[in-house]
């Protein structure tokens, strides 16, 4: 890691969940009570029906690799270049941005429609990143 | 709206582009607003309506010595001018406005009295993309590439080709900041920036600004210039956050604003004879050629490498080099537009030959907004 901090979440009364759950290590998506539509990024509404009886929920945790780049130029702080950048398919529909640990950050290493599952990486006290790995198996 | 009602009737480019140490973003706009009203032999008394993104239109408009009675300060990117042309030619049909100026610039190099670009961490962008390392435009707009490439079997070479042909068309342009010739070797051995994207496919950043003015149409046989009239227009957005884009192999905005603009202009793809497709990076033309209609997004890339939107090819596209070749001030779309205008005027540097209908397509963000303006020179 470079020096520089990376760029720090700071959660809302709408997202407090979220990062509540990855400090706990789970990943939490939201599901609407009226018609079942799964969502994110967080917000006390559904998105496809306006209804606000949502419920939060625990994700499998398990997605695959949507797509990415590979980031050479500029690199944010905190990042050593190159890093991949990737959006992940959820199994559950939603899709989230985040990076792939444990692998070569390579086109090789990184295949689109590969099999993922969430990881946490702890930034401080208050916040745990959500991170994906190659899925085991 | 109804067609050709409202004529750009002013259009100019700042007096310089490329790299301008010696004026502010402020004066950009000034410099702009003022060629195109010495294009359009007006006063700063006969503009009674005015629209600009990123700047207030108080503080351009306050600057320069406007008093409007319309404004609009829509900024939703780099295609915010193609939605303020749709705004303006609404609210001229309406009344609320006779004469409109439409102003960009932006220090993109030197940035002289420009307000940094910041994510706040508690923006959702700032929670759920900037902690990923994303940085600025070339880290995020390719991210949906790799997806494209693999549904449609898009090549590397057909993406290089994107760049080899609009250095092509900038060679024909004199104030185009890039005008050396390129091949698809050249493009596929510059400088990796965030893979699949290479330093040939991602856009300049330069200095600079356009303006327009636009007025009834039943006025516009009385100004200098040729009209141009504007035949149809959409506009749409979708989400702040590429990585929430409906799908990665095509744009809900492109899809919703360019087929709108169609349907208002009553025309066919085979009545366009010039076609403008901002293109901050190489995918982008593919993008537009798919959700516009003018083919499916599997024969985009083959369409391109196949030579068919080079100089002379049978779809005329980005002819001023686009933002790849041309200029790329950060917020491209109004150089798209001047370069429909001049297009449609008979003036452009690589001019189509009897061009009488242009389509100009803007993106504003990563596919977070888009406005597609078509002109003609025909009422």
């Amino acid at each position: 890691m470079a020096e520089a901090a990376r760029a720090r979440p700071k959660p809302t009364p709408e997202t407090q969940h979220f990062w509540d759950g990855t400090q706990a290590g789970e990943l939490r998506l939201q599901r609407c009570d009226s018609c079942a539509h799964v969502y994110f990024p967080p917000r006390p509404f559904c998105p496809s029906c306006a209804s606000r009886k949502v419920s939060v929920f625990k994700a499998s945790g398990k997605g695959t690799l949507y797509s990415y780049v590979i980031n050479h130029r500029p690199a944010a702080p905190g990042f050593t270049p190159p890093y991949a950048i990737a959006v992940v398919a959820l199994d559950e529909g939603p899709r989230m941005m985040s990076n792939i640990t444990g692998c070569p950050q390579t086109p090789e290493a990184l295949e689109l429609d590969m099999k993922l599952e969430v990881t946490f990486e702890k930034l401080d006290d208050q916040i745990t990143l959500p991170l994906f790995r190659p899925a085991k198996g | 709206m109804r067609r050709n009602q409202v004529a750009v009737v002013g259009a100019a480019e700042t007096t310089k582009l490329g790299v301008i140490p010696d004026m502010s973003q402020l004066q950009l706009h000034a410099d702009a607003a003022l060629n195109a009203m010495a294009d359009a032999g007006l006063k700063l008394s006969d503009i009674d309506g005015f629209a600009t993104a990123v700047e207030t239109p108080q503080q351009v408009c306050h600057y320069l010595g406007i008093t409007p009675t319309w404004v609009d300060g829509t900024s939703v990117g780099g295609c915010s001018f193609m939605l303020h042309v749709r705004h303006a030619a609404a609210a001229i049909e309406a009344g609320l406005c006779k004469t409109v100026l439409i102003t960009h610039a932006e220090s993109g190099k030197p940035m002289i009295g420009k307000p940094p670009r910041s994510i706040a961490a508690d923006s959702l962008q700032g929670q759920f993309e900037a902690p990923f390392g994303v940085f600025g435009p070339p880290s995020m707009f390719p991210i949906p590439v790799l997806r494209y490439m693999k549904t449609y079997g898009i090549t590397h070479e057909q993406l290089a080709m994107v760049a080899v042909v609009q250095r092509e068309w900038a060679a024909k342009n004199p104030r185009a900041m890039m005008k050396e010739p390129i091949t698809v070797d050249d493009v596929l051995n510059s400088r990796m920036i965030a893979y699949p994207f290479r330093l040939l496919q991602c856009c300049l950043v330069t200095d600079g600004g356009g303006a327009l003015i636009l007025t009834s149409a039943d006025r516009a046989k009385d100004f200098p210039q040729k009209p141009v009239y504007i035949l149809g227009t959409g506009e749409s957005v979708e989400t702040p956050m590429v990585s929430q884009m409906e799908t990665f192999t095509s744009s809900r905005a492109f899809k919703v604003a360019g087929p709108l603009a169609f349907k208002e202009a009553g025309i066919t793809h085979s009545d366009v004879d010039h076609l403008m497709i901002y293109d901050a990076f190489a995918h982008l033309p593919l993008f537009g050629l798919g959700d516009l209609g003018f083919m499916p997004h599997a024969e985009t890339g083959p369409f391109i490498a196949a030579g068919h939107t080079r100089p002379g090819g049978r779809l005329p596209l980005n002819t001023n080099g686009g933002g790849l070749s041309y200029m790329h001030s950060g917020m491209y779309g109004m150089y798209a537009l001047q370069e429909s205008v001049r297009q449609m005027r008979g003036i452009a540097p690589a001019q189509v030959p009897n061009a009488k209908i242009s389509v100009c397509h803007g993106v504003g963000g990563m596919f977070a907004a888009s406005g597609t303006i078509i002109f003609t020179n025909e009422k």
